[in-house]
């Protein structure tokens, strides 16, 4: 009896040193997705020691993390950002890779794209030089985050040393209330083993409420897998996995698409299958979540307040606390409701697809962001999100509400482009880390799920989804 | 890569814990294409009180006097001693570049990130796991005493005081061949290529939509 890591592991193994199943074994790469900021050095590497890409069709290639999303007609004036993306673009054409241009409608961020375009297929090895590739794990597949030197590694020889992880299900069972979304689990996972819960474990999501939740939940919520420190999340295979997939550029068709199907479907745990570590939630509990300090793990629900550090035994984490409040500018025991924000972020890979643009403009239709809103944005994932959401109507009823409707990329979630937050200014942002400077110097990052954020930009200050009246 | 052998190298105290990659080396710098030169950037938040862009000299920089890498004392830093978690976030190897460009080579911590602990042994920088209740120790001595240094054997896989308290630590065979004798990893998947190309054979045979 096998777990989905046991099947995808296995499928995958060219070579092992002995035995031992904790001894390093060769491990093959189905697909690698690069983009401009882990790249750079890996392809210069690979040059000097002139070799060259082992498989060019495994690879997908798209610049994300450096774009600007305003007008792009006049490129990139950030000279450094600049030189950056026209590296990826002179690799990928100098080698022959796959590559979507900054003005390709099929440019987005990497996690967004593979899926979006069926490059990411259960049962498959998917790698990037960046921690959110679990994103992809919602497949059926394995998925995880790589350094520069194993982007190398991957590219020259389509292959990474590795050790197998142990393995943790986490399931969820029951039914998520109204205005709690998969970040929420997400969350609430998070706060539940902490950021350090997960590491040493690639966790299979499962229960009846992951199997209730769209492609567009199990992949935020495998995005986070990383903030619990896992490398890898991954979701069992079901019909909604298959008929996301379905009919998409890179996907399988005719003959082939049935053999696939068919092969994906055995893509879950065994009945009886053993996890080195098992935890349960209970959906019906799950509440929406807001974080409070400069960790993931640092989270609250929405009708609680900020914790105070002195009710804190363990010396070490009640520094960290203390430090946290210190940067988030927060005192204890104010209640999350009565924090008010300066600025929204709605966009990142954990959560700037269609359903999560939805879920935001429904509770902004017909509204107005509050008069100390300094900025709210609304990044699309990818251009053809970005097209989708235009053919609904949704950009209206942003921009109608006084959100700023931008083109694809990373954006404000680690603000190296022009979106980023100025010192002390403190954001309601979908994006999933919350470090100090992550949005920008100085920055006060909070967590929260699309419709909470949107309802924050409406408010000025976090407010119950639940409690709205949309 | 360098070989690792033994060495003897001054301590520094990184007391907090979940240190994150965006601390370790902020965004800002992850713009270069190069591999080198990050090591001025280490830290670069918490290290400087001004906020820090690339190609700025670190000459005009105004150091935050009390940042514990800013104090005299730790001048030719080559061991940190961090809590649990560090290097967690992002994949960025730019973390592991910066700390050994500022000339780190061996960080001791209760545990680290999966992926920032597998970046370490890329580039030869060794990421040593020992218990909290060694740690502790070890902060306790490196903060009362001025010049500590501590050795390092990989070989005998020891972390040594200089009253010579031995603690022992585990790593991978792999891993521990590699850095003693600083192979190039590329150089040794690549003699199983016959392997790797009958694999994609079977692999193509078997699930042809995958190619
Ligand atoms: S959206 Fe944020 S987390 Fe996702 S890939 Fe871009 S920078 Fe990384």
């Amino acid at each position: 009896m096998q777990t989905l890591y046991d099947k995808l592991w296995n499928q995958h193994v060219v070579h092992i040193e002995s035995d031992d199943p904790s001894s390093m074994a060769l491990i093959y790469i189905d697909r690698h997705l690069v983009h401009e900021v882990t790249s750079p050095q890996a392809f210069e590497s690979l040059k000097l020691a002139g070799r060259k890409p082992w498989r060019l069709n495994s690879i997908l290639a798209v610049a994300d993390h450096n774009v600007p999303t305003t007008d792009r007609s006049q490129g990139i004036h950030d000279p450094i950002s600049r030189l950056q993306v026209d590296t990826l673009d002179q690799n990928c054409d100098e080698l022959g890779i796959t590559e979507f241009k900054m003005n390709d409608l099929r440019q987005g961020i990497v996690h967004v794209i593979g899926p979006e375009q069926g490059a990411t297929l259960p049962g498959m090895t998917v790698v990037c030089g960046d921690s959110h590739t679990s994103t992809h794990g919602a497949f059926g597949c394995l998925a995880f985050g790589i350094g520069t030197s194993e982007v190398e590694h991957v590219l020259a020889t389509q292959c990474l040393l590795m050790k197998k992880s142990k393995s943790m299900r986490i399931s969820v069972e029951g039914r998520l209330g109204l205005g709690v979304a998969a970040k929420d689990i997400a969350l609430a996972i998070i706060g539940e083993i902490g950021t350090a819960g997960g590491t040493g474990y690639a966790i299979e999501f499962s229960g009846n409420a992951i199997r209730a939740l769209s492609m567009e939940g199990r992949m935020t919520l495998c995005n986070m897998a990383i903030e619990a420190g896992a490398r890898a999340g991954m979701v069992a295979v079901d019909d909604t996995t298959i008929d996301y997939i379905k009919g998409r550029p890179f996907a399988p068709q005719g003959e082939l698409w049935d053999r696939a199907a068919a092969y994906w479907r055995t893509l879950h745990s065994d009945d009886g299958a053993v996890f080195d570590r098992t935890v349960s939630l209970d959906a019906a509990h799950i509440k929406p979540q807001v974080t409070w300090g400069t960790s993931p793990e640092m989270v609250t629900t929405i009708d609680s307040v900020v914790p105070d550090p002195a009710l804190e035994n363990d010396d070490v984490k009640r520094h960290d606390m203390q430090q946290a409040l210190n940067y988030m500018g927060l005192q204890a025991n104010t209640p999350i409701a009565q924090i008010s924000i300066d600025k929204v972020f709605i966009g990142s890979c954990t959560n700037s697809r269609i359903e999560d643009l939805r879920a935001a403009a429904q509770v902004a239709k017909g509204k107005h962001i509050a008069a100390n809103i300094k900025l709210a944005l609304v990044v699309p994932g990818s251009g053809l999100v970005k097209k989708q959401a235009e053919q609904e109507g949704l950009d209206r009823v942003f921009r109608a509400a006084g959100f700023e409707w931008r083109e694809p990329g990373c954006s404000m979630c680690l603000a190296m482009n022009d979106d980023r937050l100025l010192p002390g200014e403190r954001c309601a942002s979908t994006s999933n880390r919350n470090f100090e400077g992550r949005q920008g110097p100085g920055g006060r990052t909070h967590l929260v799920s699309p419709a909470m954020a949107a309802a924050a930009a409406i408010a000025g200050h976090f407010v119950d989804v639940r409690k709205l009246d949309t | 890569m360098e070989k690792f052998d033994t060495f003897t190298g001054l301590v520094a105290p990184m007391d907090r814990a979940n240190v994150d990659t965006d601390a370790i080396i902020p965004k800002q710098f992850l713009k270069s294409i190069k591999r080198s030169g990050f090591g001025q950037n280490l830290f670069d938040e918490w290290r400087y009180w001004d906020h820090g862009e690339p190609g700025m000299d670190a000459a005009q920089r105004q150091p935050n006097p009390d940042f514990v890498l800013n104090q005299p004392r730790y001048r030719g830093v080559q061991i940190l001693l961090a809590r649990a978690n560090f290097g967690c976030g992002s994949s960025r190897e730019h973390a592991p570049w910066a700390l050994q460009d500022y000339g780190f080579r061996v960080i001791i911590a209760p545990s680290f990130a999966d992926i920032f602990f597998n970046n370490c042994f890329k580039i030869g920088l060794l990421p040593i796991i020992l218990d909290t209740s060694a740690l502790d120790r070890l902060f306790d001595a490196a903060k009362s005493t001025e010049g500590y240094r501590l050795t390092v054997d990989l070989q005998q896989q020891t972390v040594t005081t200089p009253y010579n308290e031995s603690f022992t630590f585990e790593i991978d065979t792999f891993r521990k061949h590699c850095l003693l004798n600083g192979l190039d990893e590329v150089g040794l998947t690549l003699q199983h290529a016959e392997k790797i190309k009958q694999f994609e054979i079977n692999r193509h045979n078997e699930q042809p939509w995958l190619f």
